[in-house]
Order: structure tokens, then sequence, then C-alpha cells
């Protein structure tokens, strides 16, 4: 079976619409804000009345224009909006204003990661602007209608073409899940999957290895998560192959993914292929990029992931693996940025972040954006770490009343008296107290039982409230038991 | 005296001087059309009570000496134009009860000035046709000869002027749906430079052709509208950020040099004898006023037609695919599903031209075709803008005829659409070409209907080709012209 | 390019437009006769010539990234042949 399967090789595109996080819709000024009741966003431009005209949001291709650089694309110098001409019930003016001729972005690439650790390059064909559709509910069984809504109608949209370049579903999740970063990191999509603000289609068809022309394509319809895409591919990949062994064709159609049973279905749709009959939009006017715009957006460009990751390794000093750990979600970097900012350890605030702060937004489900304790605070607790106030081991309490308080590390300490102890005379005696209370222990320990050695240090500990710096508990202890 | 026979300049005069007041002009008008509108039919909705409390606002501030230059004129629109709370149709079935939730521009700039509007004029379905005989509301007459048609698609704006049932209208012109009726009816029609005046809340037909303009009772009503009108508009991307002459204070200057381009193709042998004769003579009247008449070519001409029917049809066919049943307008379902719920809305929502054109339009874009015949006509209309930037080197006005022949009959075309589509071959070439022009009365024909001349401007030329008009105007103003069509009821 | 009845109904489906059998008769003559009559383009030599897209060559009209008041939803569905539950509301739409 399985060497049937490796002599064919799977051949993956990937076609993703992303929302842009522009304030209003591409054509008209009408909010883009996610949830509104429906037809409450809309206007004569985006409900398509007669009349009506569409004017071009110059933060649209100011966003396409990111995504180009961050995807070392081409920029136009200048690309033309084309009417792409079909009926459907959420497509008000019956054509979708897109960009079909000169789209805005041509040949870019993205670098990916496989499983492997291997770099592979990723190319992107095109990059272009259009508008999105509204939505079509469908209030239930056996009712013979559907409902339109059309806020969603003329929100902008980049189209992400990707080359023919992927192998595997792996790769084809690693693509996707670098273009999301991306234009999370960019600032111009909002990548939440699940509201349809990240929407990915893919392109899949087999071939015998080293066969020269590509096979017949399916176009994958209907996935919106990482995991979907993955299980979508996988099953089309092996379908795509069973049918071809078995002697038949591979059709070219769209197929939706169901999730629920984890197959691909031949959409039930028109059997005429769809002929749209692009022309240029005379209502839109070609949209020129100068080198001095492209300037413009380049020099505003956030950070990149691989940019930012140099940085804290090289800068930082950080280790790759947790300057890739930091780097993956942008607002986290932030956050940890933030935090070294306050105090300048970049190690120690890393740890902070990567483990108790994590741990602390997964348990509760957070974003980072929404975390209770600021940047700033950790910073501030690593700094008393650091100094000596408090020891690593009382610093978690001091962690956990910063999340559920919001008060900074110095006024927990303070309120609670949490200063550890250093003063190497207080210590000591203790540390004679406990061995004087234990002299049968102290003896077991003389005679070699080391591990009573941890008993010790525990008395004492709790015998300072925890306050104690463990260090010197340690040093103090060892010295005091030693001379017997 | 008879106050629908005023000029809008003679109005101005009057309102100013308070010997007559927006309402009482309101009513004449809203009498007569009354009257007359059965027998002509340019009316497909008279806004009344609208009318009414606009010129009752109109009057207000002319009384505090807040007048703007249209105030408490009473005017009329084609039902192609948008307005708020009035119901629009375009002359559609497909349109009928759609009453838009917003005014276009064109429409707020006149509202802003407390205009009035009497109602909402007849006209060729979606501006689709050259002798308003397509219209769901039955036909406009010619004023001049009810037997007649007045032209298209802005027949009601014409036949409304000619017929003193408005003082001044608002038309489209996507291949001489303002210069052709106007032509018709005897009255003075404009065409602006593409991008002159705002499209925004004007029902598209060919969205890269489509101009909106005025028709009036003479040239310097014309300009009084177009200054009203013009001018850049953030909410259309195709409007132009040129600034706006002041049309009416230059319409003396008179045109000694001026050069008159006559181009050769345009005075071709089918040409009417009555119109040949016509145009001759005006341009007899302007070398007399020291024009130099030049003769030029515009080789491409004969190639208009067929490069319009390509280009107007397939950005129709896209423009008229949202009405399909599903926002507003008319629907049609059978309860046989959604695909059969768009294909019998359009069936029945459209009139036989319409479909005609979207077929024509969808075939010209369809996959295989693109190239050969959408393409291929975008590419020989750069030819004939060339054609006219080449003449405008040469000269600084063209005078051509605007229709082969006078208003034909009834019915006389109807049965054949590609006659009926070269009888635009003098307007056509200006829409493609983008640049202006403006239809003129300049004669009659023996059998007594009006004849136009065409002044074509170089781009946002307005004011050449305005004061040219006036100048042809004022020195024939004495030329004899035959009676309007009384307000008694004619014999059936 | 001879048109046929085929390419009439082909057409008619792209556009949406049901025909009778009278139109399609019709039309059919009437596009054949009107291609035909446009055929004429093609006397003229078009290699190298710049289509034109627009009548004036503007380039980049743009609107900044402001709100501007939407209709709400009442005006929106004011025009509806039918609309329910806020939505416009059409004959059911298999996927």
């Amino acid at each position: 079976m399985n060497a049937m399967k490796s002599r064919y090789e799977a051949v993956i595109g990937l076609e993703v619409h992303a929302q842009m996080t522009t304030a209003t819709k591409i054509f008209c000024g009408c909010s883009t804000a996610f949830g509104a009741p429906p037809n409450s966003h809309t206007c004569p431009v985006c409900l398509g009345l007669p009349g009506a005209l569409p004017v071009l949001n110059r933060k649209v291709v100011e966003f396409a224009i990111r995504a180009g650089l961050a995807s070392r694309c081409t920029i136009a110098p200048r690309s033309v909006f084309a009417r792409k001409n079909y009926f459907y019930p959420d497509l008000p003016k019956g054509y979708q204003i897109s960009q079909y001729e000169l789209p805005i972005c041509i040949g870019g690439h993205l670098e990916i990661e496989t499983k492997e650790g291997a770099r592979k390059t990723i190319g992107i064909t095109r990059i272009h602007m259009e508008e999105d559709a509204g939505k079509l509910i469908h209030p239930g069984e056996g009712s013979g209608y559907s409902h339109v809504d059309l806020n969603r109608a003329g929100i902008p949209l980049l189209e992400i073409v990707s080359e023919p370049d992927m192998r595997s579903a792996d790769e084809a999740v690693a693509y996707l899940r670098k273009l999301h970063q991306t234009v999370v990191y960019l600032g111009i999509c909002d990548g939440n999957l699940e509201e349809g603000s990240f929407r990915c289609d893919a392109n899949v068809s087999v071939r015998l290895q080293g066969a020269a022309r590509f096979g017949t394509r399916a176009e994958l319809k209907n996935i919106n998560s990482f995991r979907f895409v993955k299980q979508a591919i996988e099953y089309e990949i092996e379908r795509q192959i069973d049918l071809v062994e078995c002697g038949g064709t591979v059709v070219q159609e769209t197929r939706l993914f169901d999730s629920v049973s984890g197959v691909t279905r031949s959409m039930r749709s028109k059997e005429e292929a769809h002929d749209y009959r692009y022309f240029p939009d005379p209502d839109l006017v070609p949209v020129i990029v100068s080198a001095e715009w492209i300037d413009e957006v380049r020099t505003a460009l956030p950070e990149l992931p691989e940019a930012k990751i140099d940085r804290f390794t090289t800068a930082l000093n950080l280790s790759r693996q947790d300057a890739e750990l930091l780097a993956a979600d942008r607002a986290l970097a932030d956050y940890f940025e933030a935090c070294v900012a306050v105090h300048n350890n970049p190690k120690g605030c890393a740890n902070w972040v990567m483990g108790e702060v994590l741990r602390g937004l997964n348990e509760s489900g957070l974003s980072v954006a929404a975390c209770p304790l600021t940047p700033e605070n950790l910073g501030g607790m690593v700094a008393r770490i650091d100094d000596g106030t408090i020891s690593g081991k009382i610093a978690k309490t001091v962690f956990q009343e910063m999340w559920d308080s919001g008060k900074s590390a110095d006024r927990i300490i303070e309120e609670k008296g949490l200063r550890q102890v250093t003063d190497s005379g207080a210590i000591e005696g203790i540390v004679d107290e406990i061995i004087a209370a234990n002299a049968e222990q102290a003896a077991q320990y003389r005679a070699g039982k080391e591990k009573v050695f941890g008993f010790f240090v525990g008395q004492v500990m709790k015998a300072s409230k925890g306050k104690a710096n463990p260090q010197a508990v340690n040093d103090i202890l060892r010295h005091k038991l030693a001379q017997g | 005296m008879e106050l629908t026979a005023l000029t809008i300049h003679e109005m101005r005069k009057h309102l100013a001087a308070g010997d007559v007041s927006a309402a009482e002009l309101t009513d004449a008008f809203l009498r007569r059309i009354h009257e007359l509108d059965g027998r002509i039919n340019a009316f497909i909705r008279i806004t009344e009570n609208q009318a009414r409390e606009a010129a009752e606002r109109a009057d207000r501030r002319l009384r505090e000496g807040k007048a703007a230059p249209l105030t408490g004129i009473p005017l009329a629109l084609k039902d192609i134009f948008v307005t708020e709370g009035i119901e629009t149709t375009c002359a559609s079935n497909i349109l009928k009860g759609f009453v838009p939730p917003y005014d276009g521009t064109a429409v707020a700039r006149l509202r802003e000035q407390d205009a009035v509007f009497l109602g909402k004029l007849n006209m060729d379905e979606f501006a689709m046709g050259s002798s308003n005989e397509n219209s769901a509301f039955g036909p406009v007459k010619n004023p001049w000869d009810p037997n007649r048609v007045a032209g298209g698609s802005s027949g009601g704006s014409a036949a409304a002027v000619a017929a003193h049932m408005a003082a001044g209208t608002l038309g489209t012109d996507t291949g001489g749906s303002i210069r052709q009726p106007a032509s018709h009816c005897g009255v003075v029609g404009l065409k602006p430079t593409y991008g002159r005046v705002s499209r925004y809340g004007v029902i598209a037909y060919a969205s890269s052709l489509d101009q909106v303009g005025p028709l009036a009772r003479d040239v310097e009503d014309c300009a009084l509208l177009l200054q009203a009108i013009a001018g850049f508009d953030a909410r259309d991307a195709t409007s132009v950020d040129l600034p706006v002459a002041d049309y009416p204070a230059t319409l003396k200057n008179g045109v000694k040099s001026l050069r008159i381009g006559r181009p050769k193709e345009y005075f071709i042998t089918g040409l009417d004898a009555d119109v040949a004769a016509a145009i001759n003579a005006a341009l007899e009247v302007y070398a007399g006023l020291g024009a130099e008449i030049v003769d030029i070519s515009l080789p491409h001409t004969d190639y208009a037609v067929a490069c319009y029917y390509l280009i107007a049809t397939a950005e129709a066919s896209s423009n008229l695919a949202r009405f399909e049943g599903v926002r507003f307008g008319q629907r049609v379902d059978r309860g046989d599903g959604l695909l059969e719920m768009y294909r019998n809305t359009r069936a029945q929502g459209f009139g036989a031209e319409v479909k005609r054109r979207i077929m024509l339009g969808t075939f010209a874009l369809s996959s295989g075709y693109y190239d050969a015949y959408y393409l291929k006509a975008q590419k020989v209309r750069t030819l004939i803008r060339e054609d006219f930037t080449a003449a405008f080197g040469q000269v600084d006005v063209i005078l051509t005829p605007v229709a082969p022949t006078p208003a034909f009959s009834l019915g006389e075309k109807i049965d054949n659409p590609l006659q009926m589509y070269l009888s635009d071959i003098f307007t056509i070439p200006v829409n493609l070409a983008g640049t202006c022009a403006l239809s003129l009365p300049c004669g009659f024909s023996a059998g007594g209907l009006p004849i136009g001349m065409q002044l074509i401007g170089k781009p946002f030329a307005e004011e050449t080709i305005l004061r040219t008009a006036y100048a042809f105007e004022a020195a024939t103003a004495t030329a004899e012209r035959p009676p309007l069509p009384s307000a008694e009821p004619a014999v059936p | 390019m001879k048109i046929t009845p085929e390419t009439v109904h082909h057409v008619a489906d792209l556009a949406r437009l049901s025909l009778g059998e009278d139109e399609v008769v019709n039309l059919t003559s009437e596009m054949d006769l009107i291609l035909a009559y446009v055929e004429k383009l093609n006397q003229l030599d078009t290699a190298g010539i710049t289509p034109t897209a627009h009548a004036v060559p503007l380039e980049n009209a743009f609107r900044d990234d402001l709100a501007s008041p939407s209709l709400g939803a009442e005006k929106a569905l004011h025009n509806a042949p039918d609309s329910a539950e806020g939505c416009f509301r059409v004959p059911k739409v298999i996927e």
C-alpha cells in the first residue's frame, strides 16, 4: 500500500483570502467590525444599489504593499481593478471587484521549515486586492429559504496565491502558519480563522514521481483550521491516488471538506464552468505605486519574525529556541521586550514569559493582549530576584499575587513582608537551632546519609517562613553540619 | 406674461425682482404638464407635493435674499437619476416600486440651491435607445409632431423643455442621448466632458461613456444648469478634479478667429438634404461672424458605431447584473428555485432592447471572444480618440450634424435594431473620445421638424462650445420659428 | 462568427435570462446581423495600440480609511422584495 503511494508525488498550492483590518470597507465608508446585526453596516455602494459607485480605500493599497514587501514580491507600479462577473445572492452587484491581469504584487516567496528541520522556499505567484462577498445564512432544515447579510460585502481582502510548490500536507500547514504569522505581524489581518478573517483553499493534485506535467487538480474549500488543512489535504491526496490506481481520472472540481467525517465531497454546484468575463472596471482608475510610496511603507514596516529572532539571538543573547518561541507571536514578543525594557535581563525575563506567563494565559484562555499581569510588573519582579530581594521560590508567590491583584512586585513584597533573609547571622541562628533540635538527623548526615540534607534545608526554610536565601541556607548548613 | 414660456435666465430676473414667486412658477408648470403631457408622455411621475414644498422653501430663501442661481426654478429629471424618497424606475418594469434611500450628486447639488423638481422624466429603458420607444411607460411623442419620436434616450427631458413643461431638465448621454433628442425637439442639449459631472447616483448603462448634462431652451440656460452640477465629486472615482469655469460669464466672448472644423466624414451622401442645408447655412453664419472654417478629417468615424455597440453593451451587461430581484425592484418567484427566480425576474422585467444589449455585451466579454470583440473595440476607441486629439491641433471647435435625418416616425425603426444604431453615427464618436459636445437648434426641415447642429469641443472646453453656440443663437435670434403646439388639447 | 441558437442559449444562461422560443429565433438573427456588422473593426490594424479603458487619464483616486454613516438595516431592507430576520430572503441556495 505504502509502496504504491510512494510512487506518487502530491502537488499542492494554496490560495488564502485574508481580511484586512482597515476601519472601513474597501470601496465605501461602512464599518468592517465583526458581529454587528445583519445589514447594519451597509450603504448604497456595498449594497450594490443602482447608481452607486466604488472609491478605493488607500489603506488597503498600503496593506497590500506591506504584504508584498514582507513576502519579497515585486510591487506592480501600475495595477488595475477588474470585474469578475457571476450571479450569487451574496454578491450584490452581480460582479466582484477584484484584480485580474494586473495585480498589485507578483513573484514573491516565503521560507518555511519542514518537520525534519530543512528549509524550503515556497513561491508566491501573486497578491491582489478584492472585495469580500456577503454572507448566506441557511435558516434550518425544511426552510425553503436562504438569508443574505451584506455586512461582509465590501470588506477588503488580500488574495495570496502560492506556487504549487508544496509536496505534503505538512508543508502546506507550515506555509500556512508562516503566512498567518506574517500577516498578523504586519498588522494587516487579525488572522482569526474561526471568524473567517483568514481563509484557505487548497489546490491538490497527484502525479507519478518524476512526471513532468502536473496532474488534474481539485480545489478544496471550507477549511477553517490548521488541523483541518492537514486532514483535508491528506485525505484528498489519498483519495486521488486511490482513484488513479484504480484506473479512474481526477476531475477538476471544487470539493468541500467535511470536518465531521474528515472527507472531501464534490460540490453539488453548477455543472458549467464559470465564465467570469473579466474586464477592467470602468468605475475605478489604475493604482500607481511610486518608488517613494514603497519606501514609505518599507520604513514603517514592523519588524518581521526572522529579523526579530536574529535580534533576540545576537543582541539579547537568547537561544535560538527561546527566540523562536517568543517571536512566534508578535504580541508575546512585544510583551517580552516591554519586560526587558524595565529590567535588562533578557534570559531571566524570557524564562518567566515562556514559563509562568504562558501557562497562566493558557489556563485562563486569555490572549497576550488580555494578560492581567503587565510586562512592566513582571520586569519589576525579575529585578527583585536579580538583586536578591526575593528568592526564586518566593517569586512564584509574588507572581501569582501580581497576576491576581495587578499590583506591582514591590508593593506585594512590602505588604506581605516577603523580603528574603540574607543576613548570615540570622540564618546561622536558625541553622543552629534546627541542628540542635534534630541531633539524630545530624548524626545520620555526618554518617554519610546525604539525603538528610534536604530535610534540614526544608526545616530551615520552614522556620524562616521561606524567606531565607536558599543559597545562603545551603552554604551555612553544609558548613555547620560539617563542623559536627 | 406666459410664465412657462420664460427661460431660466428670464425667470431669475423676475424672481429677484419679486414680480413672480417660485410658487407661481411651479403652479404654472404643473398646470401645463397636466394639460399637455397626456399627449406627449414626457413624464413618468409628477411630484406635485414635493414641487410645491420646494417652491415654498425657495420663496422663503428668495425673500431672505439668499437665493442661489437656480433657487425656485422648476426643473425635471430623467428617471435615471436616483432621487431619495421618490420612485426611480429608469423606465423599466424591473425597477417599478424602487424608492432609493439616497440622492445622487447632481440631484443633491440642485436641491442645495432649492431648485424645484416637477417630476421624473420618461426615457428609453436603462438609457438604451435612440427614440424613447423602449420605455415600459410608453413612447414619448415629439412635441412638434405627435407621430414622430422625440429621440432618445433622454426623450422626456427634451420634450418637456420643448413643450414648456419644465424650464430645464437633466438628461444623460452615452452615445448621443442628450444631443439627439435635443436636436429632434428643437432645444439645446449639452454633453459635458467625461468626468466633468459626477455619475454618483446615475443608474449606470455604460460606465466609461455615461455623462450627465442639461437640456434647456437656450444656451444661457444650459450654461446655468451646467454651472450648478459640474465639478469634482469624491464619491465618483472617475470625476475629474479640475476647476469649473464660470460658464455664463464667458458666453458673450464671441467667435472672432475661432477655428471651426468641418469633418468630411460627417457630410456623407446619406445625409438628409434639409439637414445638410441647415448645417451648411450654419457654417456660413459662423464665417460671417469672423470664424475660420477649416476642412478636417476624422478618419475612423465609420468604425464608431461598431466600436460603441461592443463597449457599451459589454459594460451594460455587467452593470445590469445587479437587477435580479434579491434586494430591490420587482421579483418573479414561481417557487421553482433561485436560478429560475433570476431568469424569470430578468426575462419579465427587462424590455426587448435591454435584453438584446445584455446578450450582445455578455457575448462580447465571454470566454474566447473577449479579445476579438471587447478588447478590439477598446483599441479602435483609442484610434477614434486620437482622431479628435489630432483635429483639435488644427481647430478649436468641430461642427457637424447631430442626426442624419430629422425625427423619424414612431415605429419606423423599432424593428430594425441595426438601423436604429446607425442613426447615432454623428454623436457616438464624441462619447468614445470622452470629450464635450452641444446640440443647438439651427433650422427646420421642410416638414417643420427641428434640425440641430453639433458643436464638439476639446476635453474640458465646455466654455468654448457654449460661447460658440451663444454667438450663433444671438446672430439668428430673429429667424422664423414655427409655433409650438398650443396648450389646447389637439383634435384626436 | 456565425451565431447559432446554441450560442444564444449559452449566452442567455450566462446572463440569467430565460428566453421564449420566439425570442431565441429573433435574437439569433439579430445578434448575427449586429456581430456581422461589427466585424468591420477587423479592417483596422490595431497591433501595438493600447486599449482605452478610461476616457480620462486619471489615476490613484482614493478615499481615506474613515467611517461614514451606514444606511442602517431598515433603510437597507426597505426595497427588499422579501426579507426576514433582518436579512434579504431568497429561495434556498443549494451549495
